[in-house]
């Protein structure tokens, strides 16, 4: 199914941060009582990559999302994000930072007492922009998304797939140079993750926006590691045969706080881990 | 399934309380300096006021026209056996004026409206819509907390002046009806017995109170945890909590304003 058209590129996704990577884990650490989660990890993301993030539940996957934001503060550790050092900017720094990035959570995590343009253009409304510039950028947004005759209706009115291409569409207004996507397409039909894959995919590949994507779903990883958007017909296509890995995509496994993969495809694929070669089977 | 207690240790909860106290002030003095913060939500606080103040109309009209006809009920018969019903005003007067107005209003809107604030900021917390707001770089206390502080304390001031003459009607209907008291003597003896310090007093404890409920209502919905079991929780509590601080503040501020204008 082809994805409708962003008009407007995002000239500042592909800026290059002080620290050289859109965002860098180093030894991060973050224990809930006597609960480790996060067990000293480094990791870094590339500028204009998707990394996906896998692990069992209870792996601290949201977790790092939300170290990531600095909506949490890690025991220990350095994170940097567009090369500004999350973990020791305060709460109000942060609010600046964060609207250069942004994040679709799990459960979409929409306003239920404001309605749908309301929710897409909450960031821009804050900014004080035109009412008619608002709507105007919530309409394309809408429409990308395939949503725009939700544009006056409330979360409650939408159905789980709705929901989280309606999140999208909030975290992409504002053409954020960093995109989080915490599962989303957990819990959907597959023609409805197919969906949101290809928005994943066009993303990254016309918008060359850097992206972490929390997701169990091993197999929409790997439709996203072997396609790549094509701007001609504007849909997402099959990588031919030699060229698989060549799209800016990579994995991280996470294991008991630790981890215990950061790779490409194929290095996942051949990957002689016992562990690893159970979790992909 | 054999019953496990666990025991907690009394230096824990002493932790518990202190930690609690100090996020409650860090927030209510947030709530306060926001308001010399831009962007200021005058939109979001027209809202709240009409929510917390129009809404809560309905039960303020009804209290305070209950409490001073039960005011006047009383007194009466006690005045009765000293020959001095002519005094009913007075009494009705200065208690509906300082002390039962502010009281019964600030307890009424407590129960409205700090279990609304702690539900609603509650169940945006379990659904991380609060998260949500902070990454789409939103201040929560500045958009949620400080427009209900505000709308809370300038509403109340209201609502208690409407209290207050709810009352002395409400008063004036039993010692006139049932009592046979004038028209123009009540009226008078209502207007008179009031001082200056009285009608401070009387106004000046609304602002506190609707700082003191909405604060309330905001802390427990924003540190509500454990999903909707959680939030009901937190809404009992934040009532309670209301509702027991309103009643110890209304004392010290009680003594204190004698203490600084005299006994009259």
């Amino acid at each position: 199914m082809p994805a409708p058209t962003l008009p407007s590129e995002n000239p500042a996704a592909a800026a290059v941060s002080p620290s050289g990577y859109a965002i860098e884990f180093d030894k991060v650490a973050i224990a809930f009582d006597e609960n480790v989660v996060l067990d000293g990890i480094s990791f870094q993301l590339p500028h204009g990559e998707t990394k996906a993030l896998f692990g069992v539940a209870g792996s601290g996957k949201s977790i790092l999302l939300k170290l990531a934001l600095g909506l949490l503060r890690p025991d220990s550790g350095r994170i940097f994000v567009l090369g500004e050092e999350v973990t020791r900017m305060s709460e109000q720094e942060l609010f600046e930072l964060r609207r250069r990035v942004g994040i679709v959570f799990q459960e979409s995590a929409l306003f239920d007492s404001l309605k749908v343009y309301e929710n897409v253009g909450f960031r821009p409304m804050e900014e004080r922009i035109s009412a008619e510039e608002v709507e105007r950028r919530v309409r394309e947004v809408l429409r990308f998304v395939e949503l725009e005759r939700t544009y006056d209706m409330f979360p409650s009115e939408l159905s789980g797939g709705m929901r989280r291409r309606v999140a999208i569409a909030r975290a992409i207004i504002s053409e954020p140079e960093v995109l989080l996507y915490d599962s989303p397409t957990g819990g959907l039909d597959p023609v409805t993750s197919n969906t949101i894959v290809e928005l994943i995919v066009k993303q990254r590949d016309v918008y060359k926006t850097s992206a972490l994507l929390v997701t169990h779903r091993l197999q929409d990883a790997f439709t996203m590691a072997t396609h790549q958007f094509d701007k001609a017909t504007n849909q997402m296509v099959v990588l031919p045969k030699g060229q698989r890995c060549d799209v800016p995509m990579s994995f991280l496994i996470l294991r008991e706080g630790k981890v215990i993969f950061d790779g490409d495809a194929h290095e996942l694929a051949t990957s002689r881990d016992e562990y690893i070669r159970e979790y992909i089977s | 399934m054999a019953l496990e207690l666990e025991l907690i240790s009394p230096v824990e909860v002493a932790k518990d309380i202190v930690l609690a106290v100090q996020e409650y002030t860090l927030l209510s003095a947030q709530s306060l300096a926001n308001f010399f913060r831009r962007p200021l939500y005058m939109a979001d606080m027209l809202q709240q006021a009409d929510l917390i103040g129009v809404g809560s109309l309905p039960i303020v009209v009804l209290t305070g026209l209950s409490v001073g006809a039960l005011l006047a009920l009383n007194a009466a018969s006690t005045l009765q056996r000293f020959g001095s019903v002519t005094l009913i005003g007075q009494l009705v007067s200065i208690g509906m004026v300082t002390e039962l107005g502010p009281l019964i209003t600030g307890l009424m809107v407590a129960g409205r409206n700090a279990s609304g604030m702690a539900s609603e900021l509650g169940s945006m917390i379990v659904t991380e819509q609060i998260d949500a707001m902070r990454a789409l770089g939103t201040d929560p206390t500045k958009k949620l907390v400080t427009p209900r502080v505000g709308a809370t304390s300038f509403m109340l001031f209201f609502l208690t002046i409407i209290a207050d003459l709810l009352g002395l009607i409400g008063g004036y209907g039993v010692a006139h009806l049932l009592f046979g008291v004038d028209t123009e003597q009540y009226w008078t003896s209502v207007w008179q017995v009031l001082v200056f310090r009285d009608v401070f007093t009387g106004l000046i404890k609304p602002v506190l109170f609707g700082f003191i409920i909405s604060t309330i209502g905001c802390y427990y919905g924003i540190s509500t945890r454990g999903g909707t079991q959680g939030v009901g929780r937190s809404t009992t509590q934040a009532v309670v909590a209301a509702s027991v601080l309103i009643l110890i503040t209304d004392f010290f501020v009680t003594k204190l304003i004698f203490a600084i204008f005299g006994y009259r």
